[in-house]
């Protein structure tokens, strides 16, 4: 009896602990400015005040800059993270497959590189991509924040789909190639629709990280013309004099595509977790 | 025509392109190259060139700059009181990040493992962390600490454990634990999915045969499930030890670089050095640094990860 009870008492004190936080940030977001800064601390708003997300979504007379830049900022991060997990799961499921199926050689080197690439610093990569983005007039570009983060999560992408298509028997494929399919038939036609759970996973896992992604977009863009959501907040709280509902709010925002994926399709997302980091 | 029977091999039909397509190392590298001149372009290819950097004088608001200077850099840097104080930092931070995540995680991980109410909700909002944004979770870390309207200081005021607010992140000898405390909010929740994920590949028989042993839950955990866990244990503290190497993000949001230097770990210093006051050629150099502890680090992870893949 004891015993579930302080099984119970640590249930509650995990979830207090992951939960507590971020429900501190929405409440922040929908609070007024008076009751966040009262003393002692009007903990839940007598009204919900939602301004913020009106002026950020619908824009209108009384949307500041700060709304605007918040707008603009969600529209370079869907673009970022988006092409560069679309362009990383086409590449990657064409490489995934070659070092599952194919005898090459170099493949350990191949393999071992995209490994090794997943634990270098970005500081390491960072300063000569300035230097190239700059002298090709790409800096402050969606294009060079997109191919930062392909760098990134394309050596991910192909360590976890190479796990996937390693668990499709190849005899699936052997019975193709027999009513004649080539080897890249038999890739389209039975391996890629096979791993459909596999595609899911790994482009999910990716499009978060690509989304979280901070210090590449933080060195290359400049402007809002390719500012994601991540640079826009960061800069935000460090203003002085900041209004804290209008930075909670865009935190939560900011928060919002990768959690609910997160939390949706958890199945996925711990697939590509375990794979990435603990492979075998 | 031919005489004798048997199934017609298609392929054999059809010359050419599909011919080539089906011989493995002509396919391979057809499929490899999107991948390798991606990679390659947008990530070996800076390594290579910072590390070309690193052995010149280059900077980047002196034109003239950039003339070989051999290994100036690196003796500059290791000789560096400021980078030698970063490093320290960045150590210290790996020193009580890890463990204390690993820890934390397998406790939660037991946790959760266990039956109780509730339990698919628990483990279903134990990723919230790990789905954040990092420089989100830095803005709600500094929000909460806030020395005026912080949530910190008001719980522990109404509480009564403290009688006037705090500047929590304004002093050196607390601004650095409370961005610790921030990395292990975010952290741990992945060393509880990589645990809890190898919890359950156990096989129970191995449990009820030491239970008809006789064995009690400690001595089942040091028998059983330990044993089990310990590839993992080992593949998550050097992961996590190589992403303590890499920590920026929190330390740019929550306290860039200060108050007086605490918090300037040796990515945050690296980056001062190059896009601050612009000496690409000494920055590189100390990125070199933080890469070579990060490949000494790696040089475990592959053996530890894959050694079959590997050594093929």
């Amino acid at each position: 009896m004891l015993g579930r009870a302080l099984l119970y008492l640590a249930v509650i004190a995990v979830v207090v602990w992951v939960l507590a936080p971020f429900a501190w940030l929405v409440i922040s977001s929908v609070s007024t400015r008076a009751a966040l800064t009262s003393k002692p601390l009007q903990w839940l708003p007598a009204h919900l005040d939602v301004s913020n997300y009106i002026d950020i979504f619908v824009g209108g007379g009384s949307s500041t800059s700060v709304h605007r830049s918040v707008r603009a900022g969600a529209l370079n991060s869907v673009i970022v993270a988006g092409l560069a997990t679309l362009t990383s799961l086409l590449a990657g499921s064409l490489s995934a497959y070659a070092v599952s199926r194919l005898r090459f050689r170099l493949k350990g080197a191949f393999l071992a590189t995209m490994l090794a690439t997943q634990l270098l610093p970005t500081v390491v990569i960072i300063i000569p991509m300035y230097i190239v983005f700059r002298s090709i007039g790409l800096l402050d570009t969606v294009f060079a924040l997109m191919l930062a983060d392909i760098a990134i999560i394309l050596p991910l992408i192909t360590w976890i789909l190479k796990g996937y298509f390693d668990g499709i028997p190849s005899s699936l494929e052997d019975a193709a190639r027999v009513d004649g399919c080539t080897r890249a038939g038999a890739l389209f036609r039975v391996v890629i629709p096979l791993s459909s759970s596999g595609l899911a996973a790994s482009g999910l896992f990716a499009f978060i990280i690509a989304w979280n992604e901070f210090f590449t977009a933080f060195i290359l863009s400049s402007t809002l013309r390719s500012k994601t959501l991540s640079v826009i907040v960061a800069e935000f709280s460090s203003k002085v004099g900041v209004d804290y509902v209008a930075m909670a709010t865009a935190g939560v925002l900011t928060s919002l595509p990768p959690v609910l994926l997160a939390l949706f399709f958890q199945r996925y997302i711990i697939q590509g977790l375990t794979a990435g980091a603990v492979k075998g | 025509m031919r005489t004798t029977g048997g199934p017609r091999t298609p392929r054999l039909s059809i010359p050419g392109w599909s011919t080539w397509l089906d011989r493995p190392g002509f396919l391979a590298t057809l499929l490899l190259v999107p991948t390798v001149v991606l990679v390659f372009g947008v990530l070996l290819y800076p390594i290579l060139d910072t590390l070309r950097l690193s052995l010149t004088d280059r900077v980047l608001s002196i034109p003239a700059s950039g003339a070989f200077v051999g290994l100036a850099n690196y003796l500059r840097a290791l000789q560096d009181p400021e980078f030698r104080a970063a490093l320290g930092r960045t150590f210290y931070f790996a020193l009580v990040t890890v463990p204390v995540e690993t820890t934390l995680g397998l406790l939660i991980a037991l946790l959760l493992d266990q039956r109780f109410v509730g339990r698919g909700f628990v483990r279903g909002i134990i990723i919230l962390p790990w789905a954040m944004p990092y420089i989100v979770n830095g803005v709600m870390w500094k929000w909460i600490l806030n020395a005026n309207y912080g949530a910190l200081n008001a719980l522990l005021q109404q509480v009564g454990l403290i009688d006037h607010y705090r500047i929590w992140l304004g002093y050196p000898s607390t601004a650095f634990n409370f961005v610790i405390l921030a990395n292990i909010w975010k952290e741990t929740p992945v060393a509880v999915i990589l645990l809890l994920a190898a919890l359950q590949t156990i096989p129970r028989e191995l449990y009820e045969a030491a239970r008809v042993d006789g064995a009690n839950a400690w001595r089942r955990f040091r028998a059983v499930t330990f044993p089990n866990l310990r590839p993992v244990i080992a593949v998550t503290m050097v992961v996590k030890t190589v992403w303590a190497l890499k920590e920026f993000d929190l330390i740019y949001v929550m306290t860039g670089g200060g108050p007086a230097n605490a918090t300037n770990v040796a990515t945050f210093y690296t980056y001062l050095t190059t896009f601050k006051f612009l000496k690409f050629g000494y920055g590189a150099a100390m990125a070199f640094i933080i890469v070579l502890l990060s490949l000494v680090i790696a040089f475990f992870y592959v053996r530890l990860i894959a050694p079959r893949e590997v050594a093929e």
